[in-house]
């Protein structure tokens, strides 16, 4: 079971606690909910009001694609249940950032991270840390609808099959589709091809799937950005419904969907070094309405980006 | 080629875009010669095609069809001659059976491990040398065979095993068309989009699952039709197991013994002192006509199968 991804090695532990044992199939309720790591002051210290119940922290996150480092030094706190948004200009590393939540990149050959991401105070980087064991609470939605060439029913059922769930898979296929808003559309052709659904129903399968392993953390590239404009908000819709069971990072390129959907808006910038940063973190009302730093002021009324 | 431009009110052209008459000649001249190329495939198919019918048809109007497909007798050089195919029929299917078991899993492991779990290294390494392995005259292989399968397999397991053999014909068969499917294979699954894996992966997925579940099955048809064409081209081949296995058309499975497979017995008549014109030497075309067949039978399921595998992510 040993991933293959270990082959990239490199991985540096800043934090040499060890894992928490973690039930792989169960969600948000179990280990460590009464952790509270403490918040490093640098992470928010653009803003007054504070985060009371991290769901991740992400600390001093640094990654290399072979020799370009692509992000440096983002620390951020993601609070439990809400919707944060990453924003910024095409190539600053959102997605990098993103798919270091669910320790995605190091499927990428050539990968190097360091810093430290914690869910619920547990780090997901250390070497005896399994990454298999990390997408299972951090489950991911991409840019492009990606169903599998299999029925509708088998896609929301392949998760919870290969890590061996042992309730009713009819029950699990009916409520994830329920939840993902999509089992009134699809309940009489379970049995056809998740192909066969348009866009934005693709969309809705995945994020049925992503929920039938239900994890703690769902991670969003740009869900909406291959969607028309019905489809995108039936998507911002069922964002919010979920909020209430998951912690959601979205990516997004659209200023007024993250304004719209987010409840927490993260600016990232890449600089003339080409290096992607934190610029700003904040409440998004706040963020949009009176960003303390002028590049975040800049972005969102257009002026560069 | 030109022929379709509208004529509005008939006058010419102005100076500044009338159509150059070298050019459009020009035009013409390349058009013409790259049609004739294609043309010459296409009467060199029709052309054998032809002569494999009209010999192989003369052939039947001398020997019944029901006695050629259901014999089970095939003499036809000897005084009591017999002109069943089926003891030919058996050789052929009996190596592409067995050179199919060690092909099939083999490439499909080789590809697997290529397109999934290669590092690039490896991979730029281990690519170049299946491709030196597909490009190897059979005629070589062929006497690897008979010169180090066969006594190797007479030296350990086999000591009974005859000089010429269907067993080590097999072996090396399987061999030649490894590549064919592990490359064959290896390009289906390295179609597969990497957004499918990712999907797998998301949902926490062991790169084995994700290999077993989701790569492997998208790819399937691909897969498929690679194992069609190298049976196919087990079918086909020719120099290898005319070495290896020998010149003694029969039925049953002993494959320690000696067999005949069609092509192989094509390449004997050819090279022997039958008279042409006559029945015996028309029997070649009889059984080129029913190989030609079988391949051709083949080679339609696996285009069915590819264009299957073409829709698939859509
Ligand atoms: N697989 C990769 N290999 C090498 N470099 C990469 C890879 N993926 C991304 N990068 C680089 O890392 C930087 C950040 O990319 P990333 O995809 O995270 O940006 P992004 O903010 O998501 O951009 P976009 O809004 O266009 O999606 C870019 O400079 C990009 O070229
Ligand atoms: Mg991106």
């Amino acid at each position: 079971m040993a991933d293959s991804t270990n082959s990239n090695g490199g991985v540096a532990v800043v934090d040499e606690q060890v894992a928490d044992e973690r039930d792989a199939a169960v969600g948000a309720s179990s280990s460590g909910r009464d952790f509270r790591p403490t918040l490093g002051a640098a992470q928010i210290d653009q803003q007054e009001d504070t985060i009371e119940d991290v769901a991740v922290q992400i600390d001093d996150v640094g990654l290399w694609y072979g020799a370009k480092k692509a992000i440096e030094g983002v620390s951020l706190d993601v609070q439990r249940h809400e919707i944060t948004a990453l924003i910024g200009p095409s190539g600053c590393g959102k997605s990098t950032l993103l798919r270091c939540i669910n320790r995605m990149n190091e499927l990428i050959p050539g990968v190097r991270i360091e810093g430290q991401i914690r869910v619920d105070g547990d780090p997901l980087y250390g070497s005896d840390v399994d990454p298999v064991e990390v997408r299972r609470a951090v489950g991911m939605v991409f840019q492009k609808p990606n169903p599998f060439p299999k029925s509708i029913y088998e896609n929301v059922a392949f998760g919870a099959r290969i890590n061996g769930y042992k309730g009713n898979m009819d029950e699990l296929v009916e409520r994830s589709l329920r939840q993902a808003a999509l089992w009134d559309e699809v309940k009489d052709q379970l049995k056809e091809s998740g192909l066969a659904l348009s866009g934005g129903q693709q969309q809705r399968l995945c994020i049925a799937r992503a929920i039938a392993v239900q994890p703690e953390v769902i991670l969003m590239d740009e869900p909406c950005s291959a969607l028309d404009p019905i489809a995108t908000q039936r998507i911002e819709d069922l964002m919010q419904e979920l909020a209430a069971d998951y912690t959601i990072v979205i990516v997004t390129h659209n200023m007024q969907q993250a304004a719209r959907v987010s409840n927490r808006t993260a600016f990232m910038l890449a600089e003339e070094d080409l290096v992607g940063r934190l610029v700003e973190y904040g409440r998004t009302d706040q963020l949009f309405t009176s960003p303390n730093d002028s590049r975040t002021e800049d972005y969102i009324t257009g002026r560069f980006g | 080629m030109a022929t379709g431009t509208p004529a509005i009110d008939g006058s010419g052209a102005s100076a500044r875009f009338k159509r150059s008459r070298s050019r459009h000649l020009f035009e013409q001249l390349i058009g013409l010669s790259l049609f004739a190329c294609a043309a010459v495939t296409v009467v060199t198919t029709v052309g054998i095609v032809a002569i494999l019918l009209a010999e192989g048809l003369t052939f039947f109007t001398e020997i019944s069809p029901l006695e050629f497909f259901t014999g089970t007798r095939w003499t036809p050089l000897f005084q009591s001659a017999g002109f069943g195919v089926l003891p030919l029929v058996n050789g052929t299917l009996i190596v592409a059976l067995g050179a199919s078991l060690v092909a099939l899993p083999v490439g499909t492991l080789a590809a697997i491990y290529l397109s999934e779990y290669a590092s690039p290294q490896i991979r730029s390494i281990i690519k170049p040398v299946l491709e030196v392995l597909a490009g190897i005259p059979t005629i070589v292989f062929g006497y690897f065979a008979l010169t180090f399968i066969t006594p190797f397999l007479k030296d350990t397991i086999f000591p009974e095993i005859g000089v010429f053999n269907a067993l080590s014909g097999m072996i090396v068969v399987g061999i030649m068309t490894i590549p064919m499917v592990s490359s064959i294979s290896d390009d289906s699954m390295r179609a597969v989009p990497q957004e499918l894996r990712e999907a797998a992966y998301g949902v926490g997925a062991t790169k084995f699952e994700v290999v077993t579940r989701v790569t492997f099955p998208a790819a399937l048809s691909g897969i498929v039709a690679s194992y069609i064409l190298a049976i196919s081209r087990a079918i086909g081949e020719t120099m290898a197991v005319t070495l290896a296995v020998g010149a003694t058309p029969r039925m049953g499975f002993d494959i320690l013994d000696s067999f005949q497979t069609m092509t192989a017995y094509i390449v004997n008549v050819s090279l022997g002192d039958t008279p042409q014109g006559t029945t015996e030497f028309r029997t070649i075309f009889a059984v080129a006509l029913t190989l030609f067949a079988m391949t051709l039978l083949m080679n339609l399921i696996s285009a069915r199968v590819v264009q299957r595998y073409r829709e698939r992510y859509e």
